[in-house]
């Protein structure tokens, strides 16, 4: 079966970002750029269902500047068949990323697709779902293990109790949680190949979706700072504190 | 303005998610609906109506609506909420897996995670991990949001005197089904609402050394948390995990043990109004964000305060 996989280009993880002085954006310049973790979870998670024979094709989708080119190229040297990539340099909010992954999806017809849960630049943790209702495909969210069995898959989510296990009719759409996989390094024979896979492009005009956005971002500041407090001496000092200065227990 | 909040529940009773999310509702101002969805869940409308400032609760008790599955319950949702100027639903992961499902319904861009209301179109989240608070304001007809529970003090539970009226839709969508649940069981209060958090991080080294934390925290009443990294390295199950892609808290009181603390961590907790931190390593992160840090081995230090407490 084939398999759609969305991607987001996001501010690497390990960056600590800023907002800009005037307080309209972040500030994204000369900032290192990486493939969202979440959302190499899901090409890690597609690329294993290949080897075990369930998958026959991956399809790697990425939204927004050239650049994502970037990333879809990552997805491909980490085991994906082919990319597509959606290009605007207009702002793009999840509402329209899932109606133009809709549009894909009618293109393609993938019997699954997978999603990171959430960008770390947005932390919306929306795209996936929304794309369940514009498909009405059901929706395997926080997934902690997939398992493919005929023409349903079981998904084991993480919820706030514990874990939970739903069985969807294929086709259906998962995203992925931290604990699904652990994604491999691509090798640089793979990186080489990667680049000769095909790549197409397309735009929301093509796919013919509105991405008017619906919010506007007013302003972007930094959280109340935390100051940092005192260090103790021993524990009957902290005990004592907490008892008489912070008065918490 | 009408206010449509979804209720979480386990179908027995209402949790406090839903309290912080009618303080939400409040701070828009207007007449708030409590939606109650679920199976056999009549108790849970009952609770719901004696909540403060609930003008109405809607309770759909069906069988598709037994486990909440995100294909039922959107639909019904979206089918309601379209006579309302805003649907609520606490950031829980029951929220999160069924409002933006709604929202695309309804042709909507929801606003996930909001910690204030600014005006009925206009709130505040944290992005980046916490790093950037945004503020965003919504053009769409119905405005659909999640709440961070952190950021609202809960209602009261008792005062209110709503009518609890039966709702007639039973959608099932029949792409999804329930085969089971795997719950953790904890006598300790629940961790997004206790008033104590103590959270534990790779410097426990393994999960049997986790028995110190439970036993100070039961001295304390406190709730048992865990870093990622202690998570991953399988020291205790990961819905006691506190960071960006856990849960986040803000009790009085958070006792950070042996954990460093990255920008993940963080993010799901330093909103908490008193942190203490213990770590031997007195260039952890964590010391920076800490009101009260103590350089220690933590094997020294833990048994000690629980002595002494």
């Amino acid at each position: 079966m084939k398999v759609l996989v969305a991607v987001k280009r996001v501010v690497d993880y390990n960056v600590k970002v800023r907002p800009k002085a005037d307080g309209t954006d972040v500030d994204t310049a000369n900032v290192k750029m990486s493939i969202n973790p979440f959302c190499e979870i899901a090409v890690e998670e597609a690329v294993r269902l290949k080897e075990k024979g369930v998958v026959s094709e991956i399809v790697a989708v990425s939204m927004g500047s050239k650049q994502c080119q970037e990333q879809i190229r990552t997805a491909l040297a980490l085991g994906a068949d082919r990319g597509i990539l959606v290009e605007t340099d207009a702002e793009l909010q999840p509402l329209a990323v899932a109606k133009c992954l809709k549009a894909i999806v009618d293109k393609e017809e993938p019997q699954m697709v997978i999603l990171g849960k959430q960008s770390i630049d947005g932390d919306n943790n929306q795209t996936g779902q929304m794309l369940g209702a514009l498909t009405g495909m059901g929706q395997g969210t926080f997934a902690s293990e997939v398992a493919v069995d005929g023409d349903a898959v079981k998904v084991t989510r993480e919820i706030d109790g514990g874990l939970q296990t739903v069985e969807l009719k294929l086709p259906a759409i998962v995203t992925t949680d931290l604990r699904l996989n652990e994604p491999r390094y691509a090798s640089l024979p793979n990186i080489m190949k990667a680049k000769k896979k095909p790549l197409d492009t397309t735009s929301p005009d093509e796919l013919g979706v509105d991405i008017t956005p619906r919010t506007k971002t007013l302003k972007v500041e930094p959280p109340a700072e935390r100051q940092a407090g005192v260090k103790v001496a021993d524990v009957a000092e902290l005990v004592e504190k907490l008892k008489n200065e912070a008065k918490v227990i | 303005m009408s206010i449509l909040v979804i209720a979480e529940h386990d179908n027995a009773e209402l949790k406090g998610a839903t309290l912080n999310t009618i303080a939400a509702a409040k701070a828009v101002g207007g007449d708030i609906a409590v939606l109650v969805a679920g199976a056999g869940c009549a108790a849970v409308a009952e609770a719901a109506a004696k909540v403060d400032g609930v003008s109405k609760v809607l309770l759909a008790d069906n069988a598709a609506y037994e486990h909440q599955l995100a294909e039922n319950v959107a639909k019904l949702v979206a089918d309601l909420g379209k006579d309302y100027s805003h649907i609520l639903a606490p950031a829980t992961t029951t929220g999160k897996n069924m409002l933006p499902r709604a929202a695309a319904l309804l042709d909507v861009q929801p606003i996930s995670d909001i910690v204030s209301v600014e005006s009925a179109d206009t709130f505040k989240r944290p992005i980046y991990a916490g790093n950037v608070i945004a503020t965003v304001q919504s053009s769409d007809a119905v405005k659909v949001i999640s709440v961070r529970t952190t950021g609202f003090d809960a209602v009261a539970a008792e005062g209110g005197s709503a009518a609890v009226e039966s709702v007639g839709i039973a959608d099932d969508a029949a792409v999804s089904s329930f085969v089971g649940e795997e719950l953790a069981k904890s006598d300790r209060p629940e961790l997004t609402a206790a008033s104590v958090v103590i959270s534990g991080g790779r410097g426990m080294q393994n999960g049997d050394n986790f028995e110190m934390l439970y036993k100070l925290a039961d001295k304390l009443g406190a709730a048992v948390g865990a870093s990622r990294a202690a998570v991953d390295a399988g020291f205790v199950p990961n819905d006691m995990q506190v960071g960006q892609t856990g849960k986040i808290v803000a009790p009085d009181l958070y006792i950070a043990v042996g954990i460093s603390g990255a920008i993940q961590h963080l993010a799901g907790m330093k909103d908490s109004k008193v942190i203490v931190a213990i770590n031997k390593d007195e260039e952890a992160p964590i010391f920076s964000v800490a009101d009260y840090g103590l350089v220690a081995d933590l094997f020294e230090a833990v048994p000690e305060l629980e002595a002494k407490l």
